[in-house]
């Protein structure tokens, strides 16, 4: 750890001490949270994250790399890779920058709320990842202020076995609204990242969140995000999922007051062995908040997902409005789905529902679409991103959503060419 | 152009087709009218290829091939159309998109290379126009919101763009008002061709006042009971198809 305690100031010391003494182990299939997934697979690693990575010998065309992206943040291994980044013109008083950088220029800005909404007692992984703070993102949005453009962060595992424990902190001052677009690339064998969002929207402000999954398939990520929001606040998220070999997102969204607005919404397309896990909890603590849960799976092989979803709302949440809904569709006999859907409801005065579905391709469908000359596999196809394209729907930002069609697209071609031909 | 012999079929091991003969020569258009149950829209999805129906004897030749050989797609490239009873809904599917993919496929099923975007907006938008189909229903999900004629004017202009040798409608007037099954009716008769036959299946004799066929045909207990020219429709209005019952005439 030498390059974590050159020049720690105490509160991270502490912050950091707080997070090894709450991790526990890694979680176990008994605790209710990790019942769908177990992290075996883990035991053997050091933890130890991978240390900087030698300059990429691409680093020479670093500056223009952000193409069309207003503002794109690389790291490698969970570090900033400044040659790979660009960050555009920003208005005044938003920040924007490593988490590295902040702590050694502006280690104040990062006392008072680092670690703050993220409870690492209850969530193991997220203890982890606080044991080994070192990097990541940091987004300090002022009052009143709008940041144009996305703001594309991605995240590369290169290097053998490569261990990453990024952290992102985001806080938007009342009014204020971002975008936020999130990938996670590379990976090879044993890779390991370890993540934790910390994310807080002041009254009426609005962040968009979109994370992309697209790793290496012999890797294991885990996300914990959680998202505290304030009156009439927004936080608008959608996961595509179709990399990594494990994949675990843990959302929690606090509605703190009333009016507030949470929409959790993801596609998860497993092919392989590979296994998803999305566990979302929304706590309605507050009066008149709305929240909606859309997640479609596709499950082929010898896939799984689990799709974990719980509607919390206490008893002083009168006028909750809470939806969720999850689909899947299975393409092989072998395809696992895990559906949990939890409604516990202590207010009287509420409108929740839920429902899921599990079903395979729509056979009249099938016949239909090959009836008019489409053969089978690209018939199939068609239905397939179909159905992905309802859940893609949710997303406002039409860049993004094309962006994640293509994406859902490829793991379409990719899954369905022969093996060792992927021309 | 398609010459069907003794066809014998079954569905969950009960006979449904018993021996059922018919030969259309290209250009001509035959009707077959029949009850309700008489094996109408089994004919139908056996030339065009679903699945689940055995097929116990007999054989179907069309274009001089063996039809019952092969596969859906394979049968739409060589000219074969279906319009359904039921079109079915795709959702999150777009119309144009659908429709292009189908119009390629068939292309290269046929040799020829394939439309790109403004060759087939081109193509398709005088057909779309005299069908009454908006480019707001060509950016909609696949029948999806449809209303019931706007689902079957949709089938009838993909048979359009498809350009089938054999179109086969299966019950296209079930469930349209007057002014819908004339506009149905219209882009049918539009695409009446020399080289071009056409099998129209119903219950009814109303849409045979729209298309008027060459012969007609009755199908009752899964056989061709009779067979006439156009007036044969009329006569089945006044009579019905009582004459037609279990163990009448054959």
């Amino acid at each position: 750890m030498s390059t974590v305690t050159e020049v720690s100031p105490g509160w991270l010391t502490a912050l950091r001490d707080a997070g090894k003494s709450n991790f526990k182990g890694l979680p176990s299939q008994r605790q209710e949270a990790w019942k769908y997934t177990g992290l075996n697979r883990l035991k053997a690693l050091a933890f130890e994250p991978s240390s900087s990575p030698t300059p990429s010998p691409h680093g020479g065309e670093g500056r223009g790399e952000g193409g069309s992206a207003a503002h794109r943040l690389a790291f490698i291994n969970g570090r900033y890779a400044v040659e790979h980044s660009h960050i555009g013109s920003l208005p005044t008083g938003v920040v924007l920058a490593s988490l590295a950088e902040i702590l050694s220029t502006q280690p104040a800005l990062l006392e008072s709320r680092l670690g703050k909404a993220m409870d690492t007692a209850r969530k193991p992984m997220a203890a982890l990842n606080t044991a080994w703070i070192e990097d990541g993102l940091v987004l300090i949005v002022p009052r009143g202020v709008a940041v144009e453009g996305n703001i594309e962060v991605v995240f590369l595992a290169d290097g053998e076995a490569p261990v990453a424990y990024p952290r992102l902190l985001v806080e938007l001052g009342e009014m204020a609204e971002a975008t936020l677009v999130e990938s996670h690339l590379g990976g090879a064998a044993g890779g390991f990242a370890n993540q934790v969002a910390e994310i807080v929207i002041g009254a009426g402000a609005t962040l968009r969140h979109y994370v992309q999954h697209a790793e290496a398939a012999e890797t294991t990520a885990v996300e914990t995000v959680t998202a505290t929001l304030s009156r009439d606040a927004a936080y608008k998220a959608f996961a595509l999922n179709a990399g990594g070999g494990l994949v675990r997102r843990e959302v929690e969204v606090q509605l703190t007051q009333p009016g507030g607005f949470a929409q959790v919404d993801g596609a998860y397309l497993v092919d392989g062995d590979r296994h998803t896990d999305t566990t979302v909890l929304i706590d309605h603590q507050a009066d008149h908040c709305a929240s909606r849960q859309t997640q479609k799976g596709v499950i082929d092989n010898d896939g799984r997902a689990v799709y974990q979803g719980k509607i919390l709302v206490r008893p002083n949440a009168q006028k909750t409005d809470g939806y969720q809904l999850s689909q899947t569709l299975l393409l092989s006999p072998q395809a696992e789905i895990d559906v949990k859907p939890e409604l516990e409801i202590h207010a009287d005065d509420v409108k929740c529902s839920h429902g899921a579905t599990v079903g395979r391709l729509d056979a009249d469908a099938l016949f239909f679409l090959r009836a008019r000359g489409i053969p089978e596999a690209e018939a199939r196809a068609l239905l397939i991103q179909g159905f992905i394209g309802g859940a893609l729907d949710e997303i406002d930002r039409d860049d993004v959503r094309e962006a994640f069609g293509l994406a859902a697209a490829n793991w379409l071609a990719g899954r369905s060419a022969p093996k060792g031909d992927v021309s | 152009m398609l010459k069907i012999e003794n066809l014998r079929a079954s569905v969950d091991g009960r006979e449904i087709l018993k021996g059922l003969s018919l030969e259309i020569p290209a250009g001509e258009v035959h009707a077959i009218m029949g009850p309700n149950g008489s094996g109408k829209s089994t004919l139908s999805y056996i030339l065009s290829g679903r699945e689940g129906y055995e097929i116990t004897g007999g054989s179907v030749i069309y274009d001089g091939k063996d039809l019952l050989a092969m596969q859906p797609e394979e049968r739409a490239a060589a000219g074969v159309f279906l319009a359904f009873q039921y079109p079915v809904e795709i959702p999150g599917v777009p119309n144009a998109t659908f429709l292009r993919t189908a119009v390629n496929a068939v292309r290269r099923g046929r040799g020829e290379k394939d439309l790109d975007a403004i060759q087939f907006m081109r193509a398709v938008k005088d057909k779309s126009k005299k069908l009454g189909i908006t480019d707001e229903m060509m950016k909609r999900a696949v029948n999806v919101g449809f209303s019931g004629g706007e689902k079957k004017r949709n089938e009838i202009l993909q048979m359009a763009m498809l350009e089938p040798k054999l179109a086969i409608l299966d019950e296209t007037d079930s469930g349209l008002d007057i002014d819908a099954l004339r506009v149905v009716a219209e882009g049918v008769n539009m695409l009446r061709d020399p080289a071009r036959s056409m099998l129209v299946i119903t219950h009814y004799q109303r849409l045979l006042q729209y298309i008027v066929p060459d012969r007609v045909h009755v199908l009752a207990h899964g056989l061709i009971r009779r067979s006439g020219g156009p007036e044969l429709a009329h006569e089945l209005e006044q009579t019905g198809y009582a004459e037609f019952a279990e163990g009448q005439a054959a």
